[in-house]
């Protein structure tokens, strides 16, 4: 018999154990849906989830992969704890890589130390633009976050296209959809040589240790685990709900501004027509994989970064579509939902004896 | 220039053709959202209803397998999410958020061996009495039977609301769950049934756009349509007639938009391409504004779990 308890209170222990149990049942329903295909699924699951990171290359990519990942979980963190639904962190993302780039094209044939702050900091400023709009609408005018912020992803990734097909687009260029290289001093240096990590990762780790401290020991933070909880105590307790709205966006905004800035000075060094494959959606389900905890989220970045380098892994040797990815991170976030229910309810196994 | 009068006519029913898929979704999420389900996985399960229906079309090579398949995929969709949000009780945001990615990964994965295959020709009905009456002919015959059915849709939706027992219980249980429940009504039951209904129309919302809009498979071809058919439900203020309306504006958008640059408006395209977007947060600004009207009309449980305590 089974039979199932509600608890007294939510497990601690349970909290930070469901992820984990979320990611073994993502890889066993994985590997059976690699078995449906016809695939071999312990073979298949070696090629997404061990082979791409065996070498120092792949730990490399990997970890690049985690920098805009980690930062912009983090960033959402901060809107998900207060129980604000930025979904379009994919947007400012792009819009920070528009503004940086830009700036960064200013400078195109110039050098010089100055640069690259400037670059940096168009970048966080653009991504605080763009996730205002959300922000202020949300606001002043009562309007669902959810959606506007996630319409603003499209028109972001027109703007773009508008801009590196037309205006911006590199001259000598033979037309392609892309502008001129960025000059060296607005790139984020190279960590290794031969090796893609860049200095961004950087900005992931400041982004943890900040959002740690002001989540834990600030009275912002603790205001805005309020607000998450109730806003109805956070407004008897006298907080700014309008102003808190406004600030989570500007952070959220910003983080998801700097990893695009990652993105388009990082290796690639220049804006085209696709810097972020979906970074910004998939920051989603590595900000609740982590809990909404900076610690919990580094980790969370690199499991999930893997799903990106185990898609294409497996598209090489075993010609397994690289969606495969895009359904296991739907899978991780469906499981650890799933697995929540144990935060709040017990399963006992009783004996046949009444 | 002289503008033949059967070509307005024309333009007109493309308008309304390109509505429909909008019209389907939203009248399906709106059932959905008037029981207290907020089911953010309409784009996901769409694009799932999409490759179901143009793959079973392609295997079977029945239109009507493919049609029903399309709408069975949507509704086994969207049975994830009923699971999770009723039984396991989880947030209903995040939880559509991951029927989407979901959703798109795996159409996107059974879709990769029909990526160029062309479509078949879905029959219309009436075609015959599309010359005779000059401007209402094309507009009003020679479509398909998916398209007669959306335009009725909003029709039957609000009379089924309004009208009959089944729509009663639909709308107490979104407005008050705990005294539906002590009416005796089960809440579990009717969210899964309004979940998994919203999961039918979004396949066939999808089915209709790879086998009837534009009949072959593209990835990610809803394009965002069912994140609009989302904000037409808000824009509607949860009645049925006004996303007929929404539907009609946003359809004018894509059609327009195709018009403009067919006779050489200088606009980028891309700032064509983007105006049913930004419309649509306009729209959703005018009508959020009075917030004392938005309140009234939501389902006052919408988004909130429900949890019976025995």
């Amino acid at each position: 018999m089974i039979k199932i308890v509600k608890r007294d209170q939510p497990s601690r222990a349970i909290f930070f154990f469901t992820p984990v149990l979320a990611i073994f049942l993502t890889l066993v329903a994985g590997g059976l849906i690699f078995f449906i295909l016809g695939f071999k699924p312990f073979e298949a699951l070696k090629f997404f989830f061990i082979v791409p990171i065996a070498d120092k290359y792949g730990f490399s990519e990997l970890l690049l992969k985690a920098t805009p990942l980690c930062l912009i979980a983090i960033g959402l963190s901060f809107c998900f704890k207060s129980n604000n639904w930025n979904i379009g962190a994919e947007g400012q993302l792009t819009f920070g890589a528009i503004v940086s780039g830009g700036v960064a094209l200013l400078f195109y044939e110039q050098e010089g130390f100055y640069i690259l702050p400037i670059v940096i900091l168009a970048g966080a400023i653009g991504g605080m633009m763009y996730a205002s709009i959300p922000a202020i609408l949300k606001t002043y005018f009562n309007t669902n976050e959810i959606l506007v912020s996630l319409m603003l992803v499209y028109v972001s990734k027109l703007i773009l296209d508008y801009l590196v097909v037309g205006p911006w687009s590199n001259p000598e260029g033979f037309n392609f959809p892309e502008t001129r290289q960025f000059s060296d001093s607005a790139k984020l240096p190279l960590l290794f040589e031969g090796l893609r990590i860049h200095a961004g990762i950087f900005l992931a780790l400041a982004a943890v240790v900040i959002s740690w401290f002001v989540f834990y020991k600030t009275y912002l933070g603790f205001q805005m685990k309020v607000s998450g909880f109730s806003l109805k105590t956070a407004k008897y307790a006298g907080y700014k709900g309008k102003k808190m709205i406004i600030l989570v966006f500007l952070i959220s905004g910003a983080c998801a501004g700097l990893a695009g800035v990652g993105e388009i000075t990082g290796p690639i060094g220049q804006l085209h027509r696709e810097i972020s494959p979906d970074y910004g959606f998939t920051a989603i389900i590595v900000a609740f994989l982590g809990r909404l905890h900076p610690v919990g989220i580094i980790f969370a970045s690199l499991v999930v970064a893997i799903t990106y380098l185990g898609a294409e892994t497996a598209q090489i040797f075993m010609q397994i579509p690289k969606y495969t990815g895009q359904v296991f991170q739907g899978m991780i976030l469906f499981f650890l939902l799933a697995s929540d229910y144990l935060l709040f309810f017990k399963i006992k196994f009783i004996g046949s004896k009444k | 220039m002289i503008i033949d009068i059967n070509f307005i006519g024309l333009i007109i029913a493309s308008i309304m053709a390109s509505a429909v898929p909008l019209i389907l979704a939203s009248c399906g999420e709106l059932i959905t959202e008037r029981s207290g389900v907020l089911n953010l996985g309409v784009e996901g399960m769409m694009i799932i209803g999409a490759i179901s229906g143009f793959a079973l079309m392609t295997v079977t090579g029945s239109l009507i397998i493919a049609i029903f398949g399309a709408m069975l995929a949507g509704v086994l969709i969207s049975t994830i999410f009923a699971f999770l949000t009723q039984t396991l009780i989880t947030n209903h945001v995040a939880t559509g958020l991951a029927l989407t990615i979901f959703g798109i990964g795996i159409s996107a994965m059974i879709g990769k061996n029909f990526v160029g295959i062309p479509g078949k020709e879905f029959p219309v009905l009436f075609e015959g009495l599309k010359d005779i009456i000059p401007l209402l002919g094309p507009i009003l015959f020679g479509h398909s039977i998916v398209f007669y059915f959306a335009f009725a849709l909003p029709f039957i939706t609000s009379y089924f609301l309004k009208k009959t027992k089944i729509g009663l219980i639909v709308r107490a249980v979104g407005d008050s769950p705990e005294s539906a429940s002590n009416q005796g009504i089960n809440v579990r039951l009717v969210r899964y049934a309004c979940i998994l209904y919203g999961g039918a129309m979004s396949g066939l919302a999808g089915a209709y756009l790879s086998m009837i809009y534009t009949p072959q498979w593209i990835e990610n071809m809803t394009g965002g349509r069912g994140w609009i058919a989302l904000a037409l439900v808000v824009f509607s203020t949860w009645n049925p007639i006004k996303i007929l309306i929404g539907a009609m504006i946003f359809g004018g958008l894509t059609i327009i938009q195709f018009h403009m640059q067919a006779i050489g408006v200088r606009i980028p395209v891309q700032f064509l391409t983007a105006l049913p977007y930004v419309v649509t947060i306009i729209v959703l600004v005018v009508i959020s504004r009075d917030s004392r009207k938005i309140r009234l009309s939501t389902p006052s449980s919408l988004g909130k779990s429900f949890h019976k305590d025995n």
